[in-house]
């Protein structure tokens, strides 16, 4: 296990954080400890990130130090384990209008475009966080051979549902945005519903799976 | 029912914020200046975290369709009801058919408008609060457009119990924060005209020891200027360039409103109340929470100083305010028996 430190945030959250580089074990580790913090009395949120998961409190009524001592408590306690998130399938509609940047993609691999298609449907992924926007997933798992730069010039608005490649991530954005990534597809999954319980179809820890909805020629 | 006969560039129904759904990217928004919005609420005798609306920029009109009770603070807007001038951080009955209108502050940003019972939009996510950025809550999930109708709660309005907020009570005021010494401006620049830049209370980040020791004594002892490429995510500032020492990767984390990231210009941003949730630049500090509503009212183009303080004296901080909202509770209480002493 890397060495973990706990630090204050300003006046009213304090974050457990492991040293880098991020691994899957603890990630495991701050989900555990995410999903126990959460019933924490003077806990207002819990925010999972990257090797780290940050308590947000009440600061008129917590005691930090408490708090920093039950988190430390609990993040030695986590055990490291395989993933226990949902598998949750993501259908794709590939290239064409949906995934205008499929060629480029394709180009800086040295893949054709159906091998950058069959390579990114045949992974394994699993979502690390949350942040961006509300839905957005921090995705890990892209195949090596994937991985392709940002756009020069990013869109001043990705579509809704638009899946892509930004350097060694892939990932999908929930609502129109302005973005740099790679577009090589488009799914109908509706990644942020404010009317529904839970709200995102994705969570922290769940696992992906792209399928192949159509390959636009 | 409230008319919207002018809805301004930027006035969007807001409450105290949405909490709990941080980890799924959904940030917390709600009014900036949540003491003003507190105590607007508490003004027309609903609870601090009904819902209102946060007016930005003038000149803003609302029609009453029945008898009610209002409250604005924050800024004060020069606002009138027909054509007689009211004051901010006051209780005022208005009658079906009266129109209120904000013009433009001379001093602050934003203005809060709150009225017995509450805005009454849907809740989502627990919230009231329009998040302009996802698009949702609020009404529309978007800033108010002209001729647009507001509901209000009735139930709630009826439930409002008190002599001081019955129909035909006379208006009555509170004292807004800063007669009441919880705001700071600084000693006036001796290199710069205008007035004294905003002094705000930072505690150091995770980050901090990371800049090298001229960056790190400019950031205190330099003032910085609120670049109009400020909003309700964040505040963009100008000043000297902060450097860091040992650049070294970091991993994203939770950020908050309030912690002043770097990134790699130099040129720090103050994340403010529709901020991600997560970022990964070097974070230098953090606003202390009991000073963000001062932050929430500072000018574009205006300029701040960063004066360093412990978590004790941010706790402390968050004690006055806590004990301003007390003595505008009793300052209630004594309207209420005055009122109904009169009545």
């Amino acid at each position: 296990m890397t060495a973990s430190r706990i630090f204050t945030l300003g006046d009213r959250a304090i974050v457990c954080e492991s040293d880098p580089p991020a691994t899957l074990d603890c990630q495991s580790r701050v989900w555990q400890v995410a999903r126990i913090a959460q019933a924490w009395p003077h806990v207002i949120d819990v925010v999972p990130g990257m090797n780290n998961v940050t308590l947000v409190f009440d600061p008129l009524t917590a005691d930090a130090d408490a708090l920093a001592a039950r988190l430390r408590a609990a993040w030695d306690k986590a055990e490291p384990s395989a993933a226990a998130g949902r598998l949750v399938e993501i259908p794709v509609r590939y290239g064409g209008e949906f995934g205008p940047d499929l060629d480029a993609v394709a180009q800086h691999t040295g893949l054709s475009a159906h091998e950058v298609v069959e390579r990114h449907a045949g992974g394994d992924y699993i979502v690390f966080f949350l942040g961006f926007q509300p839905g957005f997933c921090y995705i890990g798992g892209l195949d090596a051979s994937l991985y392709t730069p940002r756009r020069a010039a990013p869109r001043l608005e990705v579509p809704a549902g638009s899946v892509g490649i930004g350097g060694e991530q892939t990932g999908i954005y929930p609502a129109a945005a302005p973005g740099g990534w790679q577009l090589i597809g488009r799914t109908d999954t509706v990644l942020f519903d404010p009317l529904k319980q839970p709200p995102t179809a994705l969570q922290p820890g769940d696992r992906v799976r792209f399928s192949i909805a159509g390959v636009a020629q | 029912m409230i008319d919207v006969i002018r809805a301004g560039v930027l006035t969007s129904v807001q409450d105290l914020g949405r909490n709990g759904h941080r980890q799924l990217g959904v940030t917390a928004g709600g009014a900036m200046d949540t003491l003003a919005l507190s105590v607007a609420n508490r003004l027309v005798g609903n609870a601090p975290s009904a819902a209102g609306l946060e007016i930005t920029f003038g000149p803003v009109s609302l029609r009453f369709t029945q008898a009610t009770r209002i409250a604005l603070t924050g800024a004060d807007f020069n606002a009138t009801l027909d054509d007689l001038p009211i004051y901010a951080w006051r209780s005022i009955p208005v009658e079906a058919g009266q129109q209120l209108t904000l013009r433009a502050p001379q001093l602050g940003m934003r203005a809060y408008f709150a009225v017995t019972g509450g805005i009454d939009v849907a809740p989502m996510l627990g919230s009231r609060s329009t998040d302009l950025g996802a698009g949702f809550g609020g009404l529309a999930g978007r800033a108010l457009k002209d001729g647009d109708r507001l509901p209000v709660n009735a139930v709630a309005g009826a439930a409002v119990r008190g002599a001081a907020w019955a129909p035909g009570a006379p208006p009555f005021g509170v004292k807004p924060p800063w007669w009441c010494g919880l705001a700071h401006a600084g000693p006036t620049s001796p290199h710069r005209a205008g007035p004294p830049a905003l002094e705000v209370r930072v505690l150091p980040g995770p980050q901090y020891a990371s800049f090298s020791r001229p960056s790190r004594e400019l950031f205190w002892n330099d003032d910085w200027t609120i670049t109009p490429h400020s909003n309700r995510m964040g505040y963009r500032l100008s000043g000297p360039g902060l450097a860091r020492e040992r650049p070294v990767d970091l991993l994203s984390h939770a950020v908050l409103p309030g912690t002043i990231q770097v990134p790699p210009n130099g040129q720090p941003i103050i994340l403010m109340g529709d901020a991600q949730t997560t970022g990964g630049y070097p974070k230098i500090g953090s606003v202390i929470s009991a000073d963000l509503w001062q932050l929430a009212q500072a000018r574009l183009n205006s300029r701040l100083r960063f004066v360093e303080c412990s978590l004790a004296d941010a706790r402390t901080a968050l004690n006055q305010l806590s004990q301003y909202l007390r003595h505008i509770e009793l300052a209630l209480t004594l309207q209420n028996e005055r009122s109904k002493a009169a009545a």
